[in-house]
């Protein structure tokens, strides 16, 4: 299971972070420092797993921004490895190569994919084109939703 | 630079007006202002300021609520950069009840961002989750579901679980796998709640949807994890469904990187490996399909690796089968002969999974293994000693032992810290080749990882030394206990010492601390005085401390000599005497009144080295029998146990309404029926019992006083006797005291130390032979550092003596051939141990025929032979269930795919069949060649000598075999 998921720049800022466990807030500051502390440190040949307080953190390299996933010990790395990669492919493809900065203002958008990709710590859909499908969906019930609050405003308006 | 990339980005969005747009100017201005700090303290700055505003204006009356969404929004940034936003949370929830669904999905994702499922506010969102789970549209349905995976406890469950239940079938298949996963989490959260409905996940694992089928593998991979047994009836359905995923009959949406769904075929595969493990018809049926993955999955992509090695997994889980072994050991090497570290790490982690099956195959990859121990990633490393762990044996405990205990000095991480002195403490124990060297290696452990060990290591280290290594030889066992007390004598010198360590030594000290008249009683009464003064110890400490100044003043007593009292010890003992802690005194003054006792009394206090011997104690005080009878004779009431005397009094007629609604005190999320004028008095049935109860409640607990106090009254007798009993428990707490007591473990674990103790005798007598046979090797590789190569040699044993032969053989005939030569000869060697010796046991010599034990301990190695030697009735039976199987996977197939049905099932037991006559024929092969061989003693003794080096560890069962052989 996928205890949490964050984002870190290379700089250590945080970018996104999702919490399928519990975690107070506390434990989410210390985890985040321990864990960025851990992974920005480590040289670009080096595995790309890391043992942190009996789970395991995966974390792979995009640009300049770090993703990082949080497993249980018996977890599969290379899967784990591959649903980053899978995750970064659907943003990709959905904001048109994207960029750190895509996330940083439109973190939101970055979870609600997330939330089509993982659910409570396990990946609920593999297929790209599934998801993507999704979330355009739901973008084009936001156009219409704004569309309709347009015109119920205009009516509003004329009646006034 | 990256400013400047900022600015251009925003340029160009605000062209297009595309992605970005939506957004507040003011919350552009936030990010980019957090962008642009230089340091946290700055960030921290700009968001509390931030938060400061949001408080004031998210306060403000009539917010609209495209404005409030965007201060949600900001809310999330500032939570999430780690500040608090609780102020908020309500608004969040608020915004869920909203109509529109980009705010309510706003809301929805604040809320799970924001709260744990404890939160008290989530009570105001279950209503809303009810009603959207409801919704027709479907996005609210999804929405909603996704939420409820976070937000919703085990005490809410029932308020969502039938509607989630219903949506199991909705048209959608996005819904419906949603549901899934939601039941799945509910599962998770309280497996009783969803007991009822575990059907379901059956259902549904034939949905038409592969997705859907997708996520239906992960509610069933716990389930099966929890519950093997039930499960059996599905292998074949996965197995086949594996096949298809394998052969590309998914939609190709669901492919990754040209795999077809490799995330799919992973899950399957653990659920699979569950399933065969230890099931040799179950194992049976997955042989096949694993074989063609390993066959088709391409190694350069990193999901293809994934996949294999989720294959190496299962093949090392289930029932082993020869072809896959090597098909596995194959993908194994590798991964170790990558340059990746990821694939060195996934090779290791594989190598020791398949060493449990076939300890053979480390030596082959000993080079590689060595490297990785050596490599400066730290990951690497961590996961090389988890190996080494699992391969040690007596042979190389050692070498092991002493690089974890580098290892666990070297770094300060703690939490693994504690994890490799556990470990090590483990192999010491396990694998010690001598006392002495047990004990130096655990007070290593303790000197450096001492506080983050288990209690319970302290206190088998005890009671080794108490108990020896459980031979009869005494000498040796006092031998033992004074390198013991020499050592730490000596260590005591070290400036700081953990606790637990320091319990250690006071306690070994006062028990054997005089045994060998090396020390006089006031050198070490000295040295304990010590201990509590240089080292800052907790009280735990001191008890231990002044119970073993106790023990040693009652030996000198007992042996006729007079204490003097030092004057450091009296002034521990005055300290102590005045202590805040009860124990701590009573100990104290329990050592005064010893120094009053003759020799005799002493003695039988604080028996000399009695450390081990059991206390008795007579539970039911049968003692005082005579002395209950005469207080009822002289008028005393009887003693009534307590339920009795509560239950008298009619104290349980309040009570048991009263605990009944406290039982059925929950939630409840149902709307309430309305009153009908014809049941009145039965509606409100719990309303009334709660009435009543708080209506006599103030009486009711001042009778309940009275009751008790009268009960006191009464049972006069009885407390009198429990206070005798406390008298009388007091003298054997004082036992326990002196000498901490093991005594309900410690006669089984002398049966397993003395077995274990067999068999490290005999691994002594081995392993000179073995240093021999590596010397050799070495000369033949000398492409190799020496350094490397002795590590090698010692880690590995006997392994270079085997690289050596399959080096020759190797030019001769293929590797397949040369293993299958080792195996006779391996075979040959043990026969003439049979004939030798009849009464061996027999499983043991088969799986010293083959080099693939057939580990799984449950079945029968003869009744294996039974069903080779009657081929068709075995077969039968496993024939059938394929078949079976096909015909269940029949429906699933016209379902997903386009097949027809009738054409598979044919495939698929045709193949099944083709592997169950080769595996016959292998099978066969082996206990032919056993017999063909005749014996040769010489071969015998050396085979079973390399055999036995190389892991093959004799157990416990057959110590006779291997003596007899050894001579």
């Amino acid at each position: 299971m996928i205890h949490f998921v964050i984002l870190i720049s290379r700089q250590g800022k945080v970018r996104l972070t999702k919490w399928y466990s519990p975690y107070q807030q506390k434990e989410r500051a210390t985890a985040i420092r321990e864990l960025s502390s851990l992974i920005l440190t480590r040289g670009p040949k080096l595995c790309n797993f890391v043992e942190w307080k009996g789970y395991k953190a995966v974390y792979r390299r995009y640009a300049s921004l770090y993703f990082c996933m949080c497993v249980d010990q018996d977890d599969n790395e290379l899967e784990i490895l591959e649903i980053i990669h899978h995750f970064v492919e659907i943003l990709d493809r959905y904001f048109g190569s994207v960029c750190e900065l895509d996330l940083i203002f439109n973190f939101h958008k970055a979870y609600y994919i997330l939330d089509e990709i993982l659910i409570a710590g396990e990946l609920q859909e593999s297929s790209k084109k599934i998801v993507a499908r999704l979330i355009a969906a739901q973008d084009t019930m936001v156009e219409t939703a704004k569309a309709e609050a347009g015109s119920v405003s205009n009516m509003i308006a004329q009646t006034m | 630079m990256e400013q400047l990339k900022t600015i251009g980005r925003e340029l160009a969005m605000g062209s297009q007006g595309g992605a970005w747009a939506g957004q507040s100017k003011e919350f552009l201005d936030l990010v980019k202002s957090i962008g642009e700090a230089r340091s946290k303290a700055e960030e921290d700055r700009i968001i509390l300021r931030e938060i400061e505003s949001l408080r004031r204006r998210i306060a403000e009356p009539d917010v609209p609520r495209r404005r409030m969404k965007d201060y949600i929004i900001r809310l999330v940034y500032a939570e999430m950069l780690g500040h608090d936003a609780s102020f908020g949370y309500i608004h969040a929830v608020k915004m869920t009840h909203d109509d529109s669904l980009p705010l309510k999905r706003t809301g929805y994702l604040a809320v799970t961002l924001f709260l744990n499922d404890d939160h008290d506010l989530i009570i105001l969102i279950i209503n809303t989750i009810q009603k959207d789970l409801r919704s027709d549209n479907y996005l609210v349905v999804c929405a909603a579901l996704t939420a409820a995976c976070k937000l919703i406890n085990e005490e809410t469950i029932p308020a969502v679980l039938p509607q989630v239940v219903d949506l199991l079938a909705h048209p959608k298949e996005t819904v419906r796998k949603k549901a899934v996963m939601t039941l799945h989490r509910f599962y998770q959260r309280s497996p009783a709640s969803v007991s009822h409905l575990i059907s379901n996940f059956r259902k549904r694992l034939c949905d038409s949807d592969p997705g859907v089928m997708g996520a239906t593998l992960c509610p069933l991979f716990d389930l099966i994890t929890e519950d093997v047994n039930s499960y059996k009836d599905l292998v074949a359905s996965f197995a086949s469904i594996l096949k298809q995923v394998a052969e590309r009959k998914l939609p190709k949406t669901y492919d990754y990187h040209q795999m077809p769904a490799p995330f799919i075929q992973i899950k399957l595969l653990k659920i699979l490996a569950l399933l065969g493990s230890g099931d040799k018809q179950a194992s049976g049926q997955v042989y096949n399909v694993l074989s063609d993955l390993f066959r088709k999955c391409e190694t350069s992509s990193n999901i293809g690796n994934a996949v294999l090695y989720e294959c190496i997994c299962c093949v090392s889980s289930i029932y082993p089968n020869v072809k896959l072994m090597d098909a596995a050991i194959e993908a194994t090497s590798k991964f170790l002969k990558s340059d990746s570290h990821n694939l060195k790490y996934m090779g290791i982690d594989a190598l020791g999974r398949l060493i449990k099956i076939n300890p053979d195959i480390a030596e082959e990859h000993q080079l590689a293994v060595i490297d990785c121990l050596e490599d400066p990633d730290d990951t690497l490393k961590r996961k090389t000693f988890e190996l080494l762990y699992k391969m040690t044996k007596s042979s190389n405990v050692e070498v092991i032992v002493e690089r974890m205990i580098d290892y666990l000095i070297s770094i300060d991480d703690n939490h693994y810290k504690a994890d490799i002195a556990s470990r090590c403490v483990e192999l010491a124990e396990q694998f010690a080749p001598s006392n002495q060297w047990f004990i130096q290696t655990m007070n290593k452990v303790f000197e450096h990882a001492g506080d983050l060990v288990n209690s319970r290591v302290a206190h088998n280290l005890m009671r080794l030394i108490a108990e020896g290594f459980g031979e009869d030889d005494e000498g040796a066992d006092s031998q033992l206990r004074s390198s013991a007390v020499d050592s730490y004598l000596r260590i005591l010198g070290e400036p700081k010492l953990p606790s637990l360590f320091l319990q250690v030594i006071c306690w070994v000290l006062g028990e054997y601390g005089t045994a060998d008249g090396k020390y006089t009683a006031a050198y070490i009464i000295g040295k304990l005085c010590d201990v509590t003064e240089a080292h800052l110890c907790n009280d735990t400490v001191k008890a231990y401390a002044i119970s073993a100044i106790m023990k040693i003043c009652a030996f000198e007593i007992a042996a006729g000599r007079k204490v003097e009292m030092l004057p450091e010890c009296q002034s521990f003992l005055d300290e102590l005497s005045a202590s805040h802690s009860t124990d701590l005194q009573q100990r104290a003054y329990e050592l005064q009144a010893l120094l009053c006792l003759d020799s005799q009394a002493a003695g039988n206090v604080m028996p000399l080295d009695a450390s081990c011997e059991d206390v008795e104690i007579d539970k039911d005080l049968s003692f005082l029998i005579n002395f209950v009878q005469q207080s009822i004779e002289k008028g005393a009431n009887p003693y009534l146990p307590e339920s009795e005397r509560l239950g008298m009094s009619g104290v349980s007629n309040f009570s048991s309404p009263y605990q009944q609604e406290a039982s059925s005190h929950s939630l409840r999320f149902e709307a309430y029926e309305l009153p009908k004028p014809s049941s009145i008095p039965v509606i409100p049935q719990p309303f009334i019992s709660t009435s009543t109860t708080d209506l006599v409640l103030v009486p009711d607990t001042t009778y309940y006083r009275e009751n008790n106090q009268a009960s006191k009254l009464i049972v006069g007798p009885e407390a009198s006797s429990a206070d005798a009993g406390i008298k009388l428990r007091l003298d054997g707490v004082q036992k326990k005291w002196g000498k901490p007591t093991y005594s309900s473990s410690s006669s089984i674990t002398t049966s397993v130390e003395k077995t274990t103790n067999g068999v490290v005798a005999h691994q002594d007598g081995i392993r000179s032979h073995s240093r021999d046979t590596t010397y050799d090797s070495r000369r033949q590789q000398p492409e190799v550092s020496v350094e490397k190569q002795r590590l090698a040699a010692s880690l590995f044993g006997a392994s270079a003596s085997k690289t050596e032969k399959k080096a020759t053989m190797a030019q001769k005939a293929p590797k397949g051939n040369s293993t299958n030569a080792e195996k006779s000869s391996v075979v040959r060697s043990v026969s003439p141990g049979t004939s030798k010796d009849k009464t061996a046991p027999p499983p043991d010599l088969l799986d010293f025929g083959e080099p693939v034990p057939t580990s799984a301990p449950t079945i029968d190695p003869f009744k294996e032979l039974e069903g080779l030697i009657e081929p068709a009735s075995a077969l039968g039976p496993l024939y059938n269930t394929v078949k079976t199987g096909g015909d269940k996977a029949q429906d699933l197939m016209a379902l997903h795919m386009d097949t027809p049905p009738s054409v598979s099932r044919t495939s698929l037991s045709l193949a099944s069949e083709g592997t169950y006559s080769t595996d016959k024929s292998s099978y066969t092969e082996k206990p032919m060649i056993a017999v063909k061989k005749g014996p040769n003693l010489q071969d015998a003794l050396h085979k079973d000598a390399t055999a036995r080096q190389v892991g093959v560890t004799p157990t416990g069962n057959n110590p006779n075999l291997f003596r007899d052989l050894l001579g």
